[in-house]
């Protein structure tokens, strides 16, 4: 059925940044981001690609009829571990809770490069054209068995860039 | 120009070696294509074209465009992208056609 | 003079899986490769690879190099021959190869050719200056052999391997000034543009390369934007700041030695420009004569080790290793269906109809 939906946005096609559009169309409802982490699948092309789909162990993630379709997530299901986010071949799944604190929501994202932040690092919080939007708070960082797979990053952000911060820029020298 | 640490990959080099392009002396790792460590020294031009005497690097690396052709051990024409390092080499930037002595 | 049942030429992903299915069903195979060693381009892919699980999607390039390497060396029916080029096909069914000891010969029953692709060039002033690379050649130096190619790159082509090859090169530290593409949209998966964009690299559709700056070696370029006819429109000049032009500007089957040996040719510009004429088994119109991965058609790695898995499975039951067949060929195609089935897969599915309209596919 998700197969089916529209396609990507013009602006996606033409920056590789989504619009609102393209975001509107995986972000969850108000009710179930008051219920805890949910895995978000920025994931808006039909291209053959279906390891999302056995990656999540409860299920919520449906198999693929055809390996083109976009994933469809029941959200229901979805308890946001995060175990889909260093699977996806794409790093195009994030998870976001914004019942995190108070004032902070946090963010779960896939991280390949060197160096890897520390716990409690203060790092920069980007968008998803790479621009500094603010501060971020590293709160665990799951380092991979093997150099083959992904590390993910926890990062807290304060709660207006829940659904802007998706990268982080980690400084070499650390002044605290 | 060498990578130290990478987030994915692990480079096994072999010992290292020396060997002279144009006289100069570089080190460079057994085994590693010539070109690989002449770009690791920071040296990218290879030869000068024979008709309009342009400077040329490498293009392909893999041996198919003969874009990195070098004069070594006194051989012209040997596709350095390719060639593996050894100690001792001497290297030379390839004028032309290259003559074979 | 050696004889062996099948010659496999090229050991990237089609030769390999070319091998591993014609040695499996009981064929005897030699699997020849110039390079020093297996997997071909494989082995510089650190991406994880789309497709489905059968696939091995979700698993990083060079690991699945890594694994089909183990697997041949461990085949008792697969003789690996490294460093060695064939020269020449002919019509006796003799291959003759250039390898460390000398010219050798080669009689093989059936050969697959699975030569791999080439770069394409781009026309621009100062395009043959050092500093000018193929996207393959960065990705060679970068994470083969561990050296940068420079410090800062202008990447042209938003396809996926424009996209990818960026990617890497961040994760190895080099900076990207842009990825200028001259197409309207980006034609590589959008997970891989999304990727460099959240890292801060502009991606400059409807743009391309003027001319490289510097005297010797690349010291920058200029840019400028396209019509929608990719007419370049003068006055939209900009300057970028770089030591490096990665061109990813798509690949071309390498093709010569299906020429060399007589096979029907057929340009197909979907697939890459010439292609050796094939049928639905991968054979050629030189009977003893298949094809596989790149140099059949340009397509995504997955996709080449399906089709290799296809041209092995069929000549080695040509030969009377027939057994179960029938079932793993019907797997195979509907595999390579399901790969080509989606919006990305258009490309492809266009060349093919052309392919089918020439007598080809059966």
């Amino acid at each position: 059925m998700s197969g089916k939906a529209t396609g990507p946005s013009d602006a996606l096609r033409r920056s590789g940044a989504p619009d609102e559009a393209d975001l509107a169309r995986v972000r969850p409802d108000t009710s179930r981001l008051a219920g805890g982490p949910a895995a978000v699948l920025e994931c808006f092309q039909r291209i053959p690609c279906d390891p999302c789909a056995s990656s999540c162990r409860r299920g919520a993630i449906a198999p693929f009829a055809d390996i083109n379709d976009l994933p469809a997530l029941d959200r229901g299901k979805c308890n946001g571990c995060g175990l889909c986010v260093a699977r996806c071949p794409g790093l195009a799944i994030f998870v976001v809770d914004e019942t995190f604190g108070p004032d902070e929501a946090l963010i779960k994202m896939a991280y390949e490069f060197l160096p890897l932040p520390a716990k409690d690092q203060v790092v920069s919080a980007l968008d998803r054209e790479g621009r500094v939007v603010g501060r971020g708070r590293v709160v665990r960082v799951l380092k991979p068995r093997t150099r083959e797979e992904t590390a993910v990053v926890w990062v807290a952000v304060p709660k207006n860039l829940a659904w802007v911060a998706r990268n982080i820029k980690v400084e070499e020298d650390r002044h605290g | 120009m060498r990578i130290i640490d990478h987030p994915i990959l692990e480079f096994n080099k072999g010992r290292p070696v020396r060997f002279t392009f144009e006289g100069r002396e570089l080190v460079g790792h057994e085994g590693e294509p010539i070109a690989a460590a002449l770009h690791a020294a920071g040296v990218r031009v290879l030869r000068v074209s024979p008709r309009l005497h342009r400077p040329r690097g490498f293009f392909c690396a893999i041996g198919n465009c003969s874009s990195c052709l070098m004069v070594v051990d006194g051989t012209p024409n040997v596709r350095v992208c390719a060639e593996p390092l050894h100690e001792g080499m001497r290297v030379e930037r390839q004028e032309g056609h290259g003559e074979i002595r | 003079m050696n004889s062996v049942e099948i010659a496999v030429v090229g050991a990237g992903p089609a030769g390999l899986s070319a091998a591993l299915a014609a040695a499996r069903q009981g064929a005897t195979v030699a699997l020849i490769e110039r390079d020093e060693r297996l997997g071909g381009q494989l082995i510089k892919q650190t991406h994880k690879f789309f497709g489905s699980g059968r696939q091995e999607a979700g698993t990083r390039g060079f690991v699945i190099a890594r694994r089909l390497a183990a697997a041949v060396e461990e085949e008792p029916g697969i003789e690996v021959r490294l460093a060695s080029t064939v020269l020449g096909y002919y019509s006796d069914k003799v291959l003759y190869l250039e390898t460390p000891d000398g010219l050798s010969r080669l009689r093989a029953e059936r050969t697959i050719m699975a030569t791999g692709a080439a770069e394409r060039m781009l026309p621009f002033a100062g395009n043959d200056r050092p500093g000018v690379y193929g996207a393959g050649a960065v990705q060679t130096l970068m994470n083969v052999h561990g050296v940068r190619p420079g410090k800062r790159v202008l990447m042209v082509g938003a396809g996926n391997i424009g996209l990818i090859v960026s990617y890497q090169l961040l994760q190895a530290r080099v900076e990207v000034a842009a990825v200028v593409e001259a197409a309207p949209f980006i034609g590589g998966y959008l997970v891989h543009a999304a990727k460099i964009r959240r890292a801060g690299v502009p991606i400059l559709t409807g743009h391309s390369v003027k001319e490289a700056v510097g005297e010797r070696e690349v010291q920058g370029a200029v840019v400028w934007r396209l019509d929608e006819k990719w007419h370049p429109l003068p006055g939209t000049e900009e300057p970028v700041d770089c030591d490096v032009i990665c061109l990813a500007t798509g690949l071309t089957p390498l093709s010569e030695l299906m020429w060399q040996a007589g096979c029907k040719m057929v340009y197909l510009p979907e697939l890459g420009g010439h292609v050796a004429w094939h049928d639905e088994d991968m054979r050629t119109t030189v009977e003893d004569v298949y094809v596989a991965g790149d140099s059949s058609g340009v397509e995504e790695a997955s996709a080449a080790m399906v089709g290799g898995r296809l041209a092995g499975l069929c000549a080695a039951a040509s030969l009377g290793h027939d057994r179960g067949v029938a079932d793993k060929k019907a797997a195979a195609r509907e595999e390579l269906a399901a790969l080509r089935a989606g919006p990305t897969g258009e490309r492809i599915r266009t060349g093919l109809a052309g392919l089918r309209k020439a007598g080809g596919l059966g």
